[in-house]
């Protein structure tokens, strides 16, 4: 690709150097300048319409809206002046004419554009004395509702299903101080990304219904994650209140999911509130399984495995720290491992490159391949007799307990234990995907890092840690301290993960070696 | 002719000579009149010939932006390998103006043959006539011109037998003044919300369907073949003040007035003896008060300023106002101007298209605190509100709905303040128009 | 433009332009036969298929009287366009009615202009002589409907009304009656 051409100006007395075709406000964002806006949104066409943007350009003679202005070689731009500033104000003013001003009742103060410029810029009174105009709110359907009053007609929302999801559910009805967004009557916004337009909407107009009344955004913790859903590795912020998983947010990631995340991955999240978790190590005694401290449990697991060949039950919701310590542990004595798939329709965002809702419904699909875990719809098929099967968090649905049976020792490594394998020998209580620190590899190769977001259930301990400990009692190896300690492992022992360490990762991921990938991933 | 009105010996009937004679209307009507001899006249010329005789004549938009007609066309390149477009803004809907109405009704085929002469001079294969859908006789008139130009062969595929495409279709609107605005026009036409969009583009590299496009207004365009046969000379001679505003203008009049009209002057022609002569005056017993002289977009005047007016771009700008779309609404003492700009806001918050936040929000918020005021309830301090609110609506949105509705409303209360000031001190000096509202 | 009945007035039968009374029954298409033609004739002057939404919706309009929404979800069929972006269009543009109205569609120009020559005292008189009761109603015969317009565009003949597509220029209150008996 050609290099674009570099224009230099100036914004706020700093020197910038942007690509030819940016706008004023993204090169404001390279100087560290947030121009406060509405309508504009990286992800989403320009709109040029809530006039939030303008900025004096010197030599011009009106401001100019910077969303929709590009740089200049010699610009100079002013963000703060008396008449840009007064102008936004103006904005402001004529925004919150009509808007019900019920932030205390509203799910989106605390995270509001609107009361986030108001604050900063806006006027501290209002002059309007005239009643306020009312329409009531509408369920637009799937997860969204629509809170008319407090809408600033920005379109970010009928932009969104125009131009990115390419299906033109919403629209502005009506015009001037009229004008909503409306829908069809009995076309409604089940489209499978359909909720993103609740994080597009700068204001509080449209709410997850799922999140209704559950949080103020001030309790939230927030934690960069990754949606383990499916394959596609969506970046997410998982937000906690009091530990409990209250919603997912996308985080942008150019290169996976851009700014959005599908409705399925959004909305599956209840699974890592349950309460109904291993949370104390067992081990059988006497024909029964009785709790026992951890460095008891893990060293009755390793007398089980020392001298068998070893099967592997893993669960594609596995970090790759987990996953590469289960291949270890199987491949000690020329064992082997499966792993199966829940799977479902792929729905694609037509208008985004290379992101959907993947079939595979799982995120660590790829990981388990490159480990070694072999892909079946009836994993225990390649058991043999009389192995020791390690059953390492799947939940054993669909799977009979005389097939597990066919196992001369089963040991459970998991968040709960599975009915099917009542009769384990060992029970390993490990912390879920949102209790733990690791890594996914989505279908496309990118390793990308999660972080933990709440605490482990009782006893729990992350998985990686676990099988350290289990290798380790195993003297295959000393125990790992740290998440990142497995990972260099994995770094140094796999081809495809060499070069890579949590610092280069970052939040954002990098890409396993090409060649590596290239089975594993199509 | 100062149609409905005889001529008045004063103005200079070239685009209304023939009003008032129905078989003008029709294609061997206007044949007789001399119609189609500057289309024949022209296709065997070049584009760049006739852009240069448009440039050279100074004829300028007479849409309300006054912007020089031949530069514009200049914009275009034929022969880019892209479709070009004509548009021809017929969706004459600023309160006061009716001229273009007229030309349709009367004249069809002075359009149409301006249409085709612009066309092949920016090499554009195909025109739209826009037509705002309240004007059924106009559309009709137009409908049928086309057909008998397409039936004629001076339309079609091989135009004029000259073997070039010009394609004219007329398109109906449906009820928006916005979409006079020249890329919301287009946004309309393109089937979608009448929307401004964001300039530049420009509508030469981007307009309609995404093409280089040129729109003209109906009266600029029906000046066209006249400037081609009598060449530049003759029509930048018609010029009485300012060399930069040339030809003749029409002006539709109406209001208070006694003989309401659309009429055709010489630019620079003082306004005060348009006023009282051409157009007769107040109405008996009456006083003239105020003139919106463009149509209700621009600034209002006081009679002191439109008396001292000469009627071309340069000079209603000297005298607080703007040539607009020559729409001149006069006012007489029996009105409240505060009543008249109350309704005039009403027009422009009806007609917001509600996109940019100063426009949707100003217009409304505007027209509740003047009638509120008009219907006595307003205080002092809605008068500095108002300014203010105008001054954030002035220059600050993506087309100029929102500057024309501060424009009554901040002239209105500079030049008229006092009619605000009693009516809010409880002094209802006027009674007239209480508005059904 | 609907506002509540005036005191006084006798309140006005809504039923007849009940839009419920349509929606029960199945939507018979409006481009069939000659009307498709005509459609299919529109399509050959745009080089896309939107272009041809603003005069398909006139055709809806001339066919049924008003554009209902079974009638836009039929357009975006037509025009590969999704009945939601239909509605945005319609309901941008004032004229298409998107209920039932009279048979006779009156729209007065009460702009400016025509406002200080004396509209509103027309409207009054066409709301009195049609029985209508108020601006928006319908009148119980389902003969008349009244409704404010913006400029017309026909400020120099105040005041200009509009009965369907018919233009009728410098209505005073007094030919009223005489307008309104020309139509029956």
């Amino acid at each position: 690709m050609a290099e674009k051409k570099m224009v230099s100006l100036t914004i706020e007395g700093r020197p910038v150097s942007v690509p030819e075709g940016t706008s004023i406000l993204e090169a404001a964002k390279v100087v560290g300048i947030l121009i406060p806006h509405y309508c504009y949104h990286p992800g989403l066409p320009v709109a040029g319409v809530c006039r939030m943007c303008l900025v004096e350009v010197e030599k011009a003679l009106k401001l100019a809206p910077s969303c929709a202005t590009s740089v200049a070689e010699g610009q100079v731009v002013h963000v703060h002046t008396e008449r840009a500033l007064e102008a936004r104000k103006g904005v402001l003013e004529f925004l919150l004419i009509n808007h019900p001003l019920d932030c205390p009742i509203c799910d989106q103060s605390g995270e509001c554009e609107l009361q986030d410029y108001t604050y900063q810029e806006g006027r501290a009174d209002s002059r309007y004395r005239d009643p306020k105009r009312f329409n009531p709110v509408e369920d637009f359907g799937g997860d969204v509702l629509y809170v008319p009053n407090r809408c600033i007609l920005c379109t970010r929302c009928v932009r969104f299903m125009d131009d990115v999801a390419h299906e033109t559910v919403l629209n502005v009805s009506d015009r001037g101080d009229r004008a909503i967004i409306g829908k069809f009557e009995g076309k409604d916004l089940t489209h499978p990304w359909s909720g993103n337009v609740v994080d597009l909407c700068p204001v509080g107009a449209l709410l997850s219904k799922d999140f209704l009344n559950k949080a103020r955004a001030w309790e939230l913790d927030r934690v960069a994650s990754i949606c383990p859903s499916c394959t596609q590795g969506c970046n997410i912020t998982i937000e906690t209140r009091d530990s409990q998983v209250a919603r997912l947010k996308p985080r942008p990631n150019e290169d996976v999911n851009r700014f959005f995340m599908c409705d399925y991955g959004r909305l599956n999240y209840r699974w890592m509130n349950r309460t109904d978790r291993a949370e104390l190590p067992l081990v059988r005694t006497e024909g029964e399984l009785r709790s026992i401290d951890w460095d008891i449990a893990i060293h009755a697991a390793a007398s089980l495995l020392r001298d068998a060949r070893t099967f592997v039950l893993a669960s594609p919701m596995l970090s790759n720290e987990a996953l590469h310590l289960l291949s270890r542990l199987m491949q000690r004595k020329g064992g082997a491992g499966a792993f199966r798939v829940a799977t479902g329709e792929e729905a694609p965002l037509a208008g985004v490159e290379d992101l959907a809702l993947r079939r595979d419904r799982a995120a660590n699909v790829n990981g388990a391949q490159m480990f070694g875990f072999q892909r079946s719809e009836r994993p225990l098929e390649a058991m043999r007799d009389g192995d020791v099967l390690v059953i390492a968090d799947d939940d054993l649905t669909g799977i009979a307990a005389d097939e597990v049976a066919r196992a001369s020792q089963v040991i459970v490594i998991g968040t709960t234990l599975p009915g099917a394998a009542s009769a384990a020998a060992v029970l390993l209580p490990i912390t879920n995907f949102s209790e733990e620190e690791g890594t996914f590899t989505n279908l496309r190769g990118r390793v990308q890092r999660f972080m933990q977001a709440r605490p482990a259930p009782g006893l729990a301990r992350p998985s990686w840690l676990v099988l350290g400990d289990l290798l380790g009692a195993l003297r295959e190896q000393d125990s790992f301290y740290l998440p990142s300690d497995v990972f260099a492992k994995i770094a140094s022992s796999h081809p495809a993960f060499s070069g890579l360490s949590y610092e280069s990762l970052g939040m954002r991921g990098l890409p396993v070696l090409e060649s590596e990938t290239a089975g594993a991933a199509r | 002719m100062g149609f409905p009105h005889p001529s008045h010996r004063q103005e200079t009937p070239l685009l209304t000579r023939h009003f008032g004679e129905a078989e003008a209307r029709t294609l061997d009507g206007w044949k007789k009149r001399g119609g189609y001899q500057a289309l024949e006249k022209v296709l065997a010329m070049t584009p760049g010939e006739i852009v240069d005789i448009v440039k050279e004549s100074g004829l300028r938009g007479r849409g309300g932006a006054g912007f020089p007609t031949g530069l514009k066309w200049s914009f275009m390149k034929p022969g880019d390998g892209k479709p070009h477009y004509l548009c021809c803004n017929a969706d004459e809907s600023e309160p006061g103006t009716f001229k273009d109405r007229e030309v349709m009704r009367w004249t069809p085929h002075a359009l149409v043959e301006g249409c085709a002469i612009a066309a092949y001079a920016i090499g554009a294969e195909t025109t739209y006539i826009y037509i705002r859908g309240e004007f059924t006789e106009p559309l009709l008139r137009m409908e049928r011109a086309v057909r008998e130009a397409y039936d004629a062969g001076i339309l079609g595929a091989n135009a004029m037998g000259t073997g070039k495409r010009i394609d004219i279709y007329v398109h109906r609107g449906a009820g928006a003044y916005i979409c006079g605005e020249e890329t919301a026009l287009m946004e309309s036409l393109e089937g979608r919300r009448g929307n401004p969009r964001i300039k530049p583009p420009f509508p030469a590299v981007s307009g309609v369907f995404g093409q280089p496009t040129t729109i003209n207004n109906v009266e600029t365009l029906a000046a066209v073949p006249e400037i081609l046969m009598k060449g530049a000379a003759w029509y930048k001679a018609m010029s009485l003040s300012n060399p930069k505003s040339t030809g003749t203008k029409l002006y539709s009049v109406c209001g208070n007035i006694r003989r309401p009209g659309t009429y055709e002057v010489v630019m620079g022609f003082p306004f005060k003896d348009f006023l009282h002569d051409v157009c007769g005056g107040a109405l008996d017993g009456r006083k003239l008060k105020a003139v919106i002289p463009g149509g209700a977009s621009v600034p209002i005047q006081t009679m002191e300023e439109a008396e001292a007016t000469l009627m071309d771009y340069e000079g209603f700008a000297a005298q607080g106002s703007m040539l607009g779309s020559g729409g001149v609404i006069v006012i007489d003492d029996a009105q409240s101007m505060v009543a008249v700009i109350a309704r005039l806001t009403r027009f422009f918050a009806h007609e917001s298209c509600g996109q940019c936040t100063q426009c949707r929000e100003g217009t409304a918020w505007t027209t509740k605190i003047v009638e509120r005021i008009r219907d006595g309830h307003g205080t002092m301090e809605d008068l500095d509100t108002l300014v203010e609110i105008g001054e954030n609506m002035t220059g600050t949105t993506i087309c100029v709905l929102s500057d024309s509705c501060a424009v009554p409303v901040i002239s209105g209360i500079t030049k008229f303040r006092s009619e605000f000031e009693s009516l809010i001190h409880g002094k209802r000096v006027h009674s007239v128009l209480t508005a059904v509202a | 433009m609907t506002k509540p009945s005036v005191g006084g007035l006798e309140s006005p039968d809504l039923s007849s332009h009940d839009a419920t009374a349509h929606e029960s029954a199945p939507h018979v298409p409006v481009f069939a036969g000659a009307a498709r033609e005509e459609l299919d004739q529109l399509l050959t002057r745009y080089p896309t298929k939107m272009a041809a939404l603003l005069p398909a919706l006139w055709i809806v309009q001339r066919e049924r009287g008003w554009v209902s929404e079974d009638s836009m979800a039929e357009v975006s069929d037509l025009l590969d366009l999704t009945p939601a972006y239909v509605k945005g269009v319609v309901t941008f543009y004032t004229m298409y009615h998107q209920h039932p109205v009279g048979k006779y569609f009156i729209q007065v120009c009460t702009t400016s202009p025509c406002g200080i020559c004396g509209a509103e005292e027309v409207v009054k008189s066409l709301l009195r002589h049609t029985g209508t009761g108020d601006l928006g109603l319908t009148s119980r015969d389902g003969k008349f409907t009244v409704i404010e317009v913006e400029c017309l565009g026909a400020c120099g003949f105040a005041t200009p009304v509009m009965i369907n597509e018919e233009f009728i220029e410098s209505v005073t209150p007094e030919k009223v009656p005489g307008i309104l008996e020309d139509l029956a």
